[in-house]
């Protein structure tokens, strides 16, 4: 379709893009080898003498176990409000039916110090304990809208007499649900799953104005890095995530291939 | 299909309900906000076993973020904070603290003489708090690229290290400049760096707008300054000496001082929360922190000086000499010399009340900024 | 009718239940539509826009000097300072206009990237490719921004290799030219995504028809492919104007002495000088300028492609 020169050059050109994207994380991983407590180039000397006490800290297992449950839940809760948006968006014509992907999509395309700000006011306001509860609303609020278009975006290219004639065959709505209509969304359901949890996990605007006295990972890493002393154990944290992220992402790529039954060309 | 629904309904019950401890701390955690530097583990563990109280700490740069974290969620976040003067007297006034017994303290009577009830954190004979530390605004400079060795804050609004300089990023930084002329321009007839009225102001503003093209960075963050300096994009700058030990231990070839005009510099207090919750633990903190080693511990590894007169023998103890280096035996000449820093309020203190306040301060800082 | 169907399935009286709600749930669509809609839409009323109006509402009051509390006098004097004073028009320029050029560099940089990825890549390689894209989502934003210094730092890695090729120091350390190839890498991925799903819907049917109709390859890609693939550009651009808008990390990381962001400015309103009302006041700045951004991403159809 295309001429040779031009796939050439654009494999140069996804090569170099590649590059770009990796580089600093290559940095990352370098300097977690770092002996000095200092980042300067070029790299001091290597050592692996960080990694037994950032993976010791306890103040980074704490800050990481809290980030993985505020994630958790702010998915969940994100899977729950998003699939049921998206199909009150999708199956229903009401006025106001646009101004429901305008609200959504609000947290995401605002400043998320404004987010921070209000919602901090606001539970200030109704003496909410800031803690795991309060990241989770904050979370929630950008994560929705993920799974929202995701999910919205399958539908439209789902036929609707999949679901009728499920009906037609006997089925109430829960069995429908369940048998038809959520194996169609899983995929989509996996993939907006997955980028929210990630877009949770590594936030840190909002959270600094929900979090109260906690730590997430986030706010433990910028603690790390304005004292400036144990940078490398920074270093070490992200490079194991990475590591240990690679699986659970390639995986989750392999599921949300496109499946046979929505081949509608 | 229908288990992993149960198993994940499960999961999801488990992490909620363990939420429910994370939210409020744990009887026994102290929650409290630090300069960077102040809660290193060197002390910070050996009291945590000691007393059985675990320390978390949140850092911020400047008295205005910790005045506004103290406040942060109706108040009731941290439990202690280390607040300089001009945070300390902000917070009283708001009542975001509460008054402390120093006969709690089994160290207050070896606290020098000046340190026990200073006008920063004790208003009508009620202490608000624990003196800690204190210490000067060092002027820092690479030893390789600035010869000779600068004796004069001059050296920062010299043109000559256009590019290379840094000054923090603070409001309470125009002080630094108003001491600077204080010393160089009598005619403007400045006291006190922080009492400025409207034709002070100016001319001390007009000082840092002059200054501002050969400004590298304000550095907001300690590790800023450190980044600056170990890699080349500043040759000199106003710091603390925090930074200077990061960087000598780096290998750095940095050294500070306090040049011929004098310094501004920081009383810290540790202060309580009105709403704190775990008093018990934070009067266990109080009284650690001031004992001798602790103190001289910490001296040593900020760079600062402690309040604790026994802390003098003890610094040498650790590190020979550290003693005389910060001062910690300094006669009061030495503490006189230095501008502590403080809220700047319309009260002259002569009498007028035509003295620009603390809200002009940051309104100007962040004109300058832009 | 409905009774005997039940029996002759066996359902037992739960199963009866669930029918009949379903029965009745089938024949009033509204209340099905509205199950569905109020958690979400409620739980952001209550929780979301609430705030938002409170926060807003604030923009109108005052503070005590001294203490830092709010006075709950109504007083327009915040938005007058803003209109008034040039230092805040000099910060919301330069924070557009560095999104915008991020918004742009990006849509650059991830197009062909993202058409190689759609239409040329194997199946194969398409998949690692979109590993290796969402990867860096995971390696935390501020220890990715922090590695930039070290690269872009005076003696950082950079600045070596131009030595190394006998090229002079570029001093982009602590500058707007930093944060804007800082944001441009960060937000990279956000662009990719919704570009890559436009050009990836896009049948092969239309490109075989366009070249039997005589265009060259030039042609196809000006007057087909660029306009089925524009809402995943609009899409992606909502990400990458917004997040570098609000953004206030960043520059108090890469910038330098004249690089406040709209987003620092607030950030310090609120946390340094404790004056909600003024830090609300100039937030409503990028809340205008993201209404209009978005009401025109509507138009060219963004919305569909997010």
């Amino acid at each position: 379709m295309e001429s040779r020169g031009t796939r050439i050059a654009l494999a140069v050109w996804a090569a170099l893009v590649l590059a770009f994207l990796y580089v600093p994380i290559g940095v990352i991983c370098l300097y977690a080898f770092n002996s000095s407590n200092v980042q300067s180039w070029p790299i001091a000397g290597l050592t692996t003498r960080w990694f037994g006490p950032a993976i010791h800290d306890g103040d980074m297992q704490r800050a990481l176990w809290l980030s993985l449950k505020a994630a958790a839940l702010a998915t969940a809760l994100a899977l729950v409000l998003g699939t049921a948006a998206s199909f009150g968006v999708h199956r229903f014509r009401f006025f106001g039916r646009e101004s429901v992907s305008f609200l959504l999509v609000l947290p995401i395309a605002l400043p998320g110090i404004i987010t921070g700000m209000a919602l901090n006011s606001y539970f200030t306001f109704w003496k909410l304990d800031f803690g795991l509860w309060t990241i989770v609303i904050g979370h929630a609020t950008f994560c929705v809208v993920v799974v929202y278009n995701n999910v919205l975006a399958r539908l439209r290219r789902v036929p609707g007499s999949l679901a009728e004639a499920s009906m037609d065959l006997g089925a109430d709505g829960l069995q429908t649900f369940r048998f038809v209509t959520l194996p169609t969304i899983s995929t989509a359901l996996i993939s907006g799953g997955l980028l929210a949890f990630a877009l949770s996990f590594d936030e840190v605007i909002v959270t600094t104005f929900t979090a109260g006295a906690q730590n997430t990972l986030p706010i433990w890493i910028f603690g790390q890095i304005r004292l400036g002393q144990q940078l490398p154990q920074v270093n070490v944290v992200v490079f194991i995530i990475l590591a240990v992220t690679i699986v659970p992402v390639a995986l989750a790529q392999r599921l949300t291939r496109e499946s046979g039954i929505l081949r509608t060309e | 299909m229908r288990t992993t629904w149960l198993v994940l309904a499960a999961a999801a019950v488990g992490l909620a309900f363990p939420a429910a401890g994370v939210t409020r701390a744990g009887a026994g955690t102290l929650n409290m906000i630090a300069w960077e530097g102040y809660t290193q583990a060197q002390w910070v563990k050996p009291f945590e076993k000691q007393s059985g109280c675990t320390v978390h700490a949140k850092y911020a740069g400047s008295s205005d973020e910790m005045v506004t974290l103290m406040r942060s969620g109706g108040g009731g976040q941290y439990d202690l904070v280390s607040a300089s003067g001009d945070a300390s007297l902000r917070l009283i006034y708001g009542k975001d603290v509460q008054p402390v017994d120093p006969a709690r303290i089994p160290d207050f009577k070896n606290f020098n003489g000046a340190f026990r009830s200073p006008p920063n954190n004790t208003v009508d004979g009620k202490h608000y708090g624990i003196s800690l530390q204190w210490g000067p605004n060092t002027l820092l400079y690479n030893t390789q690229k600035v010869k000779p060795a600068p004796r004069s804050w001059g050296a920062i609004y010299d043109p000559k290290y256009k590019g290379k300089v840094t000054v923090p990023d603070n409001p309470i930084q125009i002080a630094d400049a108003a001491l600077y002329l204080m010393k160089t321009k009598p005619s403007l007839g400045i006291r006190d760096p922080y009492e400025l009225n409207a034709k002070q102001f100016a001319a001390t503003i007009d000082l840092l707008e002059q200054q501002k093209p050969l400004i590298k960075k304000y550095w907001a963050l300690a590790s800023d300054e450190i980044d600056l300096f170990k890699n080349g994009d500043a040759w000199i700058g106003a710091s603390w000496p925090y930074q200077t030990n990061t960087l000598k231990a780096a290998k750095a070839p940095v050294a500070d001082l306090i040049p011929k005009e004098g310094a501004t510099g920081w009383l810290d207090t540790w202060m309580v929360s009105a709403k704190t919750k775990n008093l018990d633990c934070a009067y266990k903190w109080l009284a650690w922190i001031s004992t001798p080693k602790v103190q001289a511990q910490q001296a040593i590894y900020f760079g600062e000086t402690p309040v604790n007169s026994k802390a003098c023998a003890w610094m040498d103890k650790l590190s020979k000499g550290s003693c005389k280096q910060y001062h910690a035996d300094a006669p009061l000449a030495y503490f006189k010399q230095i501008y502590f820093w403080k809220t700047p309020i319309a009260d002259c203190g002569n009498g007028k009340n035509d003295c620009m306040d603390y809200t002009k301060w940051q309104q100007a800082w962040t004109r300058l900024k832009g | 009718m409905a009774a005997g169907l039940d029996a002759a399935q066996g359902l037992g009286a739960l199963g009866r239940a669930r029918r009949r709600v379903g029965g009745a749930l089938f024949r009033r669509p509204w209340l099905r539509g509205l199950g569905l809609l109020a958690p979400p839409v409620g739980a952001f009323g209550f929780f979301y826009v609430a705030a938002l109006v409170v926060l807003f509402v604030s923009a109108f009051w005052g503070v005590d000097a001294f203490t830092g509390r709010l006075v709950h006098e109504w007083t327009t004097g915040n938005f007058s300072t803003l209109w008034h004073e040039s230092t805040y028009r000099t910060v919301a320029l330069r924070t557009i206009g560095i999104a915008a050029a991020v918004t742009v560099t990006d849509a650059v940089i991830a197009f062909p990237f993202a058409y190689f990825m759609a239409r040329i890549a194997r199946p194969r390689t398409r998949a690692v490719l979109f590993v290796l894209v969402l990867l860096p989502l995971w390696a935390s934003y501020l220890a990715r921004v922090y590695s930039w210094r070290l690269i872009l730092n005076s003696d950082g890695l950079l600045n070596w290799t131009l030595h190394g090729l006998g090229l002079p120091s570029a001093g982009i350390a602590y500058s707007n030219t930093a944060m804007w190839i800082v944001f441009s890498y960060i937000w990279l991925p956000f662009m990719i995504l919704p570009v890559y799903a436009a050009l990836e819907r896009i049948p092969h049917s239309y490109l075989e028809a366009s070249r039997d109709l005589g265009a060259k390859g030039f042609r196809t890609l000006r007057t087909v492919v660029l306009p089925l693939a524009l809402p995943g550009v609009v899409a992606g651009s909502i990400f990458t104007f917004s997040l570098t808008l609000g953004d206030y990390i960043t520059p108090v990381l890469i910038g330098g002495a004249s690089s406040q962001f709209i987003g620092n400015v607030v950030y310090d309103s609120v946390n340094q000088s404790s004056n909600l009302p003024f830090g609300a006041a100039f937030a409503v700045v990028p809340v205008v300028v993201m209404g209009a951004y978005l009401v025109v991403a509507r138009r060219l159809g963004a919305f569909e492609a997010l």
